[in-house]
């Protein structure tokens, strides 16, 4: 799949994207155009204050909401105008999401958890078992993977369902406050494993979040502000932590 | 894909037990009572029809007085011999006539005494009343004649007067005479109307006149016609030849009543038919509660399924593979509940009808329309839900509240 327009190489690309959730009265406009491009192999933090859209930004970039209006490109591939089964190969495909709540599978273990995305791709158990493992290890689970969720802290439900996200090798990973609930240790750990993601697997990263800090390890920071990109810049190295 | 499917269905089943165990047991008990009801409904239909048919085919049972039961035949006349005579040689299209006196005996053999009926007829009683033989010989016509003290014997009295040794030519005390064994009945078991039909003395009607009753009456005549089509017209020619002989005028009504078995027996079937129906539904009405119940605990589970179900898509699952989980667990749980309540229904048709004495009989009918219910409810009620859920965009279904 190629791109053909201004930046070759341009993974996804967003073009007047609009969301208006209700109708009628209650109508609220939660995105008002929203323009961005993001290349292959990019670390992106997404800021802003709360509500002004970032999670509806992410859940239209992974397939999981659609826009009002505007176009998505993915791989130069139109996703607006693609049917629900064809979103849904490409969330299998090609994206892994860590959700701001989680959304584990309650009363199901850790590690049945991190399967299944590879049980929906059709890997054989051997496979998937050991693939499950090697992520719930490279988030600091291992030990943890007979655990349900309700028997695991919030930090560690945010670790497996980041495990969940990373388990397939998505093209690209899309983190809605991964950190969210950790203490800062525990979210430089998880900084640094995106940080190796990236760098070593290659992944393009989009992650939301509220900490300069975190924002700090990401190669470029978008700001929202009331449902635009109200700034878009590379992360200047020797003033990461402001 | 499917195998795959299979193994996530089961896994949740497993993980949810109670709600799958409370799924199941709607289904469980609403099958059972439905297959329960109406095998015990067939076998006493079954039952009712063995044992009417067991007192002998194509019989009408000739009384006097104007209806049957105790105080029916007050003021009227008994029959006598002749009467049976004029029925055996004036009617047409019967196979047997016979008398039938009877008397209540106490009946000793050695230490051991036992009540029962002794039944004074003729050689043709034991083709008109269905009785065969296990052993021995029925009276001759000579001994009949010659009112002798013989006797052919129930299965009842073989076993409780001879500890079912063999009798033939015993002696057994009956009331005040001695009366020598010479047959024995095959047994039938118990009559439509609950009593024992095998605990029973046949021996010459003369016997019983002279040294039982003392009088020459009989009280009632038993005929067999010769086609279970003719009972109709062969009772409207012993209707009218009984008025005749009995002088009845045209505008008087019967002194005496003439029974149809072959009527008691459809009476009797039809009556149980329609017992075996209203249980039947009764129990279809707790199938459909069953059904209610798991539509119940699936609305119940819907949230918690419908956020399982945007989680499923979200991380790639596709829409007919999330319906297809579902629908395997809906089939799966459905058709569990369905085998259990087939074989709770089984074992308890088995022990209720042993315990009522009537046969079991296997309806197949029946358990694959239970089983094919119990399935659908569980699928309609299973898979609706989630065919709404797997609908929604994924972000809409995880938001479900
Ligand atoms: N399903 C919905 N229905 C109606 N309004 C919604 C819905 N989801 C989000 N909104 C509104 O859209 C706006 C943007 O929400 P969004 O969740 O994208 O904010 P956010 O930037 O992720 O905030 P936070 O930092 O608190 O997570 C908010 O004002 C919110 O109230
Ligand atoms: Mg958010």
């Amino acid at each position: 799949m190629s791109a053909m327009h201004d930046a070759p190489e341009a993974l996804i690309r967003l073009a007047g994207i609009t969301k208006v959730y209700g109708s009628g009265q209650a109508a609220f406009q939660a995105l008002r155009g929203v323009d961005l491009s993001i290349s292959a192999g990019e670390f992106v933090a997404v800021m802003g204050p709360s509500g002004s859209g970032k999670s509806t930004v992410m859940n239209i970039l992974g397939c999981l909401d659609t826009p009002t209006s505007g176009s998505y490109e993915f791989q130069g591939v139109h996703v607006e105008t693609m049917d629900r089964n064809q979103r849904a190969l490409l969330r299998r495909h090609f994206l892994g999401f860590v959700f701001q709540g989680f959304n584990l599978l309650g009363r199901t273990s850790a590690l049945e958890n991190v399967e299944l995305p590879l049980l929906y791709r059709g890997e054989p158990a051997a496979k998937r078992h050991a693939a499950a493992r090697a992520a719930l290890a490279q988030v600091g689970l291992d030990g943890w993977e007979d655990h349900t969720p309700a028997e695991l802290s919030g930090g560690q439900q945010q670790r497996v369902a980041i495990a969940r996200a990373i388990v397939t090798n998505p093209a690209v990973l899309l983190a809605d406050e991964p950190t969210g609930n950790l203490d800062s240790q525990r979210s430089v750990e998880i900084m640094e494993l995106l940080t190796e993601l990236n760098r070593q697997r290659g992944i393009t990263i989009l992650m939301v979040t509220h900490e300069p800090d975190m924002a700090a390890y990401a190669h470029r920071q978008v700001h929202f502000v009331d449902g635009r990109v109200d700034s878009d810049a590379r992360t200047p190295a020797l003033e990461a932590g402001t | 894909m499917i195998w795959n499917t299979l193994l996530l269905a089961l896994r949740e089943i497993r993980r949810n037990l109670l709600r799958s165990f409370l799924t199941i047991l709607g289904i469980v008990i609403g099958v059972a009572a439905v297959i329960t009801m109406v095998t015990l409904g067939n076998g006493a239909t079954q039952s009712i029809s063995d044992q009417v048919s067991s007192l002998g085919s194509n019989l009408l049972m000739v009384r006097p007085g104007q209806r049957m039961g105790p105080g029916g035949s007050a003021g009227a006349p008994m029959f006598k011999l002749a009467d049976v005579q004029a029925i055996a040689t004036q009617v047409s299209g019967i196979k047997a006539v016979a008398p039938e006196t009877r008397k209540a005996v106490s009946v000793v053999v050695g230490a051991r005494n036992w009540s029962s009926v002794a039944t004074g007829s003729t050689r043709d009683y034991f083709t008109a009343a269905g009785w065969t033989l296990s052993a021995g010989r029925i009276f001759t016509e000579a001994e009949a004649r010659g009112g002798q003290a013989v006797c052919v014997i129930g299965a009842t009295l073989q076993r409780e007067l001879f500890g079912g040794g063999d009798p033939l030519g015993e002696s057994m005390r009956v009331a005040d005479f001695s009366c020598q064994v010479i047959g024995v009945l095959a047994a039938k078991g118990q009559s439509a109307f609950g009593s024992d039909q095998d605990d029973t003395i046949v021996m010459p009607i003369r016997t019983v006149q002279r040294r039982l009753t003392g009088d020459p009456d009989v009280r009632t005549i038993l005929v067999s016609a010769n086609d279970s089509n003719a009972t109709e017209a062969v009772k409207v020619r012993v209707e009218t030849l009984l008025r005749e002989r009995r002088k009845i005028g045209a505008n008087e009504d019967d002194n005496f009543n003439v029974l149809d078995t072959k009527q008691i027996a459809q009476t009797l079937s039809t009556t149980t038919r329609i017992m075996t129906t209203l249980l039947g539904a009764v129990a279809a009405v707790s199938l459909l509660v069953g059904g209610i119940g798991i539509m119940n605990i699936m609305l119940v589970s819907v949230t918690e399924r419908t956020r399982e179900i945007g989680i499923r898509l979200a991380i790639g699952a596709l829409e007919h593979e999330v319906l297809l989980q579902f629908l395997i667990e809906a089939v799966v749980l459905s058709s569990l509940g369905g085998l259990i309540g087939v074989a709770l229904a089984t074992g308890a048709s088995i022990g209720l009808s042993s315990l009522m004495s009537i046969p079991y009989l296997f309806d197949p009918g029946i358990n694959l329309l239970s089983f094919g219910i119990s399935a659908l409810i569980g699928v309609v009620f299973g898979f609706f839900p989630a065919r709404r859920a797997a609908r929604l965009d994924p972000i809409d279904a995880l938001r479900h509240e």
